[in-house]
């Protein structure tokens, strides 16, 4: 049973009522609670990397290229190793093994070899005593460069296949060129009585923590090194370090602290860690990088810019008969998570409607650029655009309120996509009604004055992909549990805590099953020396994977504790509920005891008590069977729908977003208040893609102030904002009124039927607020960001007035 | 005026025309969350340097060194002040408060209590700053004369402080919770004065 519970504050409080009932006897799965892990961490307690300092720790900095394309001839050193207090100097030639955080794409080095692809690529490290010294030696370290044409968009990568960005690369700069076609597409088009075809242009966003990336390097006297790194997949960190540093993974510790936001931008490793390991064994001594804010935009790995051309055919009633969809993307100068992206940005559009024919055709490209990698909704936020704003120019033109439409074309649950993926739950049609009814769509759609407008869109995203990034039969995810004799459960995983709640879910799986508060639960996360392997915070993994490890590790000592009762009481097991720091009989109130007795007297019965558990995602059945049919699918998929209200200033091009309403089916809300945050976030941080920001280069051939400049090297690619200022977020001034709306069509397949929340509530938000522009103003803007000038442009063309 | 301590060449001054010279130290004297304290930093270290490195207060977080985030916000004589783009040696003689000044006896600030339990910190990095703008906002508002929580007064004092995780929602929320509290107890204390002088 679905069913939507409104963030504002009355619907708020009748939830708690529902479940939470008297304080402390409530279910704390479902319960809204606080983040488990928020108070040491406001209160300058709990360390990020950067608040931690080691005895003798020496500091590195990176010398990085002034050119976007160039060959390395040489790199002289000796002027920063003869500076006092420089202890060390690394380059490339050091760590020549190449790596890639998809093992078929190895094209990294920790430090550039012979080539420099982007403005800012890494080149020499230096440990120094300070901050100071190490940027001083940077300065001295004299690196002679051939500067080559630099390839700044995509088009000139593809048109100079003879200049090749990896000279080792089989197809000139292209990456990867996925082809897909599902049923005979060109008939249906044929066939249709409408055709909507258009070009969209999706810009470059980056993910922007407010945490810059940092590493830190330790060696004990016995060889092993331990990495403390703002990461978000540990796992990955310690498999590329041994690759790189020639290590087995047995003489490397990762662990990740407390780590200030990520969203995608940490999701694979980067120069500094490969630099402070590498410095540490040359040294001796601890080694410290943290990067500069201008390195954070530089390192980047954000949402690729995509040039998409898009055919939808329509039958007269509005059901989708085909989609035909072109991409370029702008992959920068590395491969990153590249071939996963490609596929992703025809893969996950298969859902939440159903259309029988389907092709997508995707090429990456290598360009000059800092590499493009996974943002929050990776891949699939671009083509999703594109899409949601197709079926709005459909439904104008067949007459149709757009969110008939959208229901007419629902997929349905338990079904299978086009192109091959099982669908179990599905809550898109709920999600549709609850943003309908709290936005009042019927009232305003079409009827607010000119200047105010309202759009809507849906979308669907993974959680999790049934597959490990590098072939492997093992878990996905593994918990182990040990309770102890104080009444206090510890939980060992190695999952990511990246701000979006994985540690407060575990904790709440624990304390459910095992009949603790959740203070009595200790999550010891993401140290590779304490726990078991998760593969890490990505693609919205972590509460249905390592949710369904913990419930299962949980489980197990549960039923432990319930047999040796149901022996001492002489009752059956199932007649035992563990909960609130109680065991007792369901049917004999009398029969009770604290929970503490009780994992005492387990103890003494069988020992210490500790358990694991481990999850694999389903590997038949579940996705197609075709080359390609496995990337993307996933053990169950969440679905989102969102309704932006926007005000357009015919004056001046600017539009105000007023309001974003945004349903998201999550399955069960293991916390509510935290599924909230991750939707609230979520569609901040697309209404921000949508209108304000992007990360992007200076045009080739302009100097930074716009004029044309004389040829010469060392400004083609150079990023046009690299600070916060320059690289315009929303703050608390700019930010829309955000409703949060949590619907539940629990999934087989998730942890008390739970899905993701992190990173599906971000996609439809974009062209939502971009069919918001148009009901405004009939302008539509299928280039993003919807900047005022091209609203103003889109005005005057509609005025009939030249365009400026 | 400024003591000087000896010069170390840990710390290089990279901008003179002979980079190689050391900087020299200084002895900074200075109220942090009520305490006097004195310690020597190199002459160009700014007021986050300081905090972090010298006094291990690692709560106020670098974000971006430049100003633009926020993270690193204290409160100087009560005035929300950037650390990062403040010279240490500037703030001589003054008062600085961190967010570890912000509890009493290990007891977190209401506003603390308010954030944790509405989900107002995800991450966490950016809270730190977040709750000193909003505390100094708190002060302002007890201190009004006829003092209305707004959530447009709210938004404006958090304005120098970006956020990545939450879109604010749930900081607006947390913030105004707390500041309603702060409020009724100290009606509620002027009530009991009012009563007491009656």
């Amino acid at each position: 049973m679905s069913r939507p519970i409104s963030s504002d504050k009355t619907a708020r409080d009748l939830h708690r009522l529902d479940t939470d009932g008297a304080e402390g006897s409530g279910p704390i799965v479902g319960g809204r609670h606080g983040k488990h892990d928020a108070l040491p961490l406001m209160s300058g307690i709990d360390r990020y990397t950067d608040d931690i300092t080691l005895p003798r720790m020496l500091h590195c900095k990176l010398v990085r290229s002034p050119h976007a394309h160039a060959k390395i001839i040489a790199i002289d050193t000796s002027g920063a190793e003869a500076l006092e207090g420089v202890h060390a100097v690394v380059i490339g030639s050091e760590m020549p093994i190449p790596y890639g955080v998809i093992p078929w794409t190895p094209d990294e080095h920790a430090l550039a070899l012979h080539k420099v692809r982007f403005v800012g690529d890494p080149v020499a490290a230096v440990a120094a005593v300070s901050e100071e010294v190490a940027i001083e030696a940077c300065r001295r370290i004299v690196v002679r460069y051939e500067v080559l044409e630099a390839l700044v968009t995509p088009q000139a990568a593809l048109a100079r296949a003879d200049l090749k960005i990896h000279e080792d690369n089989r197809h000139g700069n292209i990456t990867k060129h996925v082809h897909l076609e599902f049923g005979d597409v060109d008939a249906a088009l044929a066939a249709a009585a409408l055709v909507v075809e258009g070009d969209y242009q999706f810009h470059g966003s980056t993910h922007a923590p407010i945490e810059p990336h940092c590493a830190i390097a330790s060696v004990d006297g016995k060889g092993l090194l331990t990495v403390w790194s703002a990461t978000q997949v540990p796992h990955y960190l310690q498999r590329e370090l041994a690759k790189v540093l020639e290590l087995p993974m047995r003489q490397i510790r990762v662990i990740q602290p407390a780590v200030g936001g990520a969203f995608g931008g940490k999701s694979e490793p980067f120069a500094l860690e490969f630099c402070v390991a590498k410095l540490a064994f040359k040294t001796g001594r601890p080694v410290k990088c943290l990067y500069t804010r201008e390195e954070v935009f530089l390192a980047h790995r954000g949402r690729h810019p995509f040039d998409m051309h898009y055919r939808t055919a329509f039958a007269a009633d509005g059901k989708i008969l085909a989609i035909d969809a072109k991409s370029l993307l702008d992959g920068g100068a590395y491969s990153s998570f590249g071939l996963v992206t490609t596929y992703y940005s025809g893969q996950l559009l298969g859902a939440p409607y159903r259309f029988p024919t389907y092709r997508f055709d995707s090429t990456r490209v290598y360009t000059n650029k800092p590499a493009c990698g996974p943002k929050r909704g990776h891949g699939s936020v671009q083509p999703r655009f594109a899409l949601e704003v197709q079926l709005d120019k459909a439904s104008r033109t067949l007459g149709l309120d757009p969110i008939e439409l959208r229901r007419r074309n629902f997929i349905g649950e338990n079904s299978v996509t086009i192109n091959g993926f099982h669908i179990g739950s599905n809550g898109f049609l709920q999600c549709l009604e609850a943003v309908v009814q709290a936005s009042g769509w019927a009232e305003k759609w079409g009827k607010l004055p000119r200047g105010h407008g309202i759009g809507v869109a849906g979308s669907c995203y993974i959680s999790g992909t049934n597959y490990c990034i590098y072939p492997t039969e093992l878990p996905q995810s593994a918990v182990q549990m040990c309770l102890d004799r104080s009444g206090r459960v510890r939980v060992f995983a190695g999952t990511s805590e990246i701000g979006q709640g994985s540690t407060t879910m575990l904790a709440a799986i624990a304390a459910q099953e095992l009949g603790v508060e959740l203070d009595d639960v200790r999550v010891l996360a993401a140290d590779s020396d304490l726990c078991p392997v998760d593969l890490g915070a990505y693609s919205s993994r972590i509460t249905l994977m390592a949710g369904n490890a913990c419930l299962t590790a949980a489980r197990t000592l549960g039923d432990k504790i319930r047999d040796i009762l149901a022996q001492l009481w002489g009752i059956p097991a199932a007649d035992i509920r563990l909960e609130h720091r109680r065991a007792f009989s369901l049917t004999n109130p009398q029969v009770w005891m604290p929970i503490q007795e009780a994992f005492i007297i387990t103890e003494s019965k069988l020992g210490l008590l500790g358990s694991t558990g481990s999850y694999t995602s389903p590997q038949s059945a579940v996705h197609g069977d075709y080359r390609g049919g496995t990337i993307g699918a996933s053990p169950a998929y969440s679905f989102t729908a969102h309704i932006a209200q926007v005000q357009v200033d015919e004056d001046t091009g600017e539009v105000t977003i007023e309001h974003i309403w945004c349903a998201h089916d999550c399955g069960h809300a293991i916390n509510p208040v935290l599924v909230e945050g991750q939707i609230e976030g979520s569609v901040y941080m697309g209404a921000a893609e949508a209108v304000m920001e992007h990360h992007d280069t200076l045009p080739s051939g302009l100097r930074t102030d716009g004029r044309r400049r004389d040829s010469g090297p060392g400004v083609d690619g150079l990023l046009m904002a690299s600070s916060l200022l320059d690289y315009r977020m929303p703050t608390s001034l700019d930010v829309p009124q955000l409703t949060a709306l949590i619907v539940q069509a629990p999934d087989p397949r998730g942890p008390y039927g739970a899905k993701e929340a992190g990173e599906g509530p971000l996609h439809s938000a974009i062209p939502a607020i971009a069919n918001a522009v148009f009901d405004a103003v009939g302008v539509r803007i299928d280039n993003l960001p919807i900047s005022p000038e091209k609203v103003l442009r889109g005005l005057r063309n509609q005025a009939g007035r030249k365009p400026c | 005026m400024t003591e000087t301590a000896p010069v170390d060449s840990t710390f290089l001054d990279t901008t003179a025309a002979e980079p190689t010279r050391a900087r020299r130290l200084v002895i900074c004297r200075l109220q942090v969350n009520g305490e006097g304290v004195a310690v020597v930093a190199p002459v160009h270290w700014t007021l986050l340097e300081l905090l972090r490195y010298q006094l291990g207060l690692i709560g106020s977080k670098q974000g971006c060194d430049k100003g633009d985030c926020g993270a690193c916000t204290v409160l100087l004589d009560g005035k929300p002040t950037l650390s990062c783009i403040t010279l240490a040696v500037a703030v001589q003689g003054r008062c600085v408060e961190t967010v570890e000044g912000l509890g009493v006896g290990g007891e977190p600030h209401p506003l603390q209590r308010e954030f944790a339990e509405r989900g107002a910190a995800q991450c966490g990095f950016c809270t730190p700053g977040v709750l000193m703008s909003a505390a100094a906002y708190l002060d302002e508002l007890s201190s009004s004369a006829e003092p209305v929580v707004r959530q447009a007064d709210i938004a404006a004092a958090l304005g120098g402080n970006l956020c990545r995780c939450t879109g604010y929602t749930k900081i607006f929320e947390a913030v105004h919770a707390a500041a309603t509290q702060i409020l009724q107890r100290s009606k509620a204390l002027a009530d009991t004065s009012t009563d007491d002088a009656s």
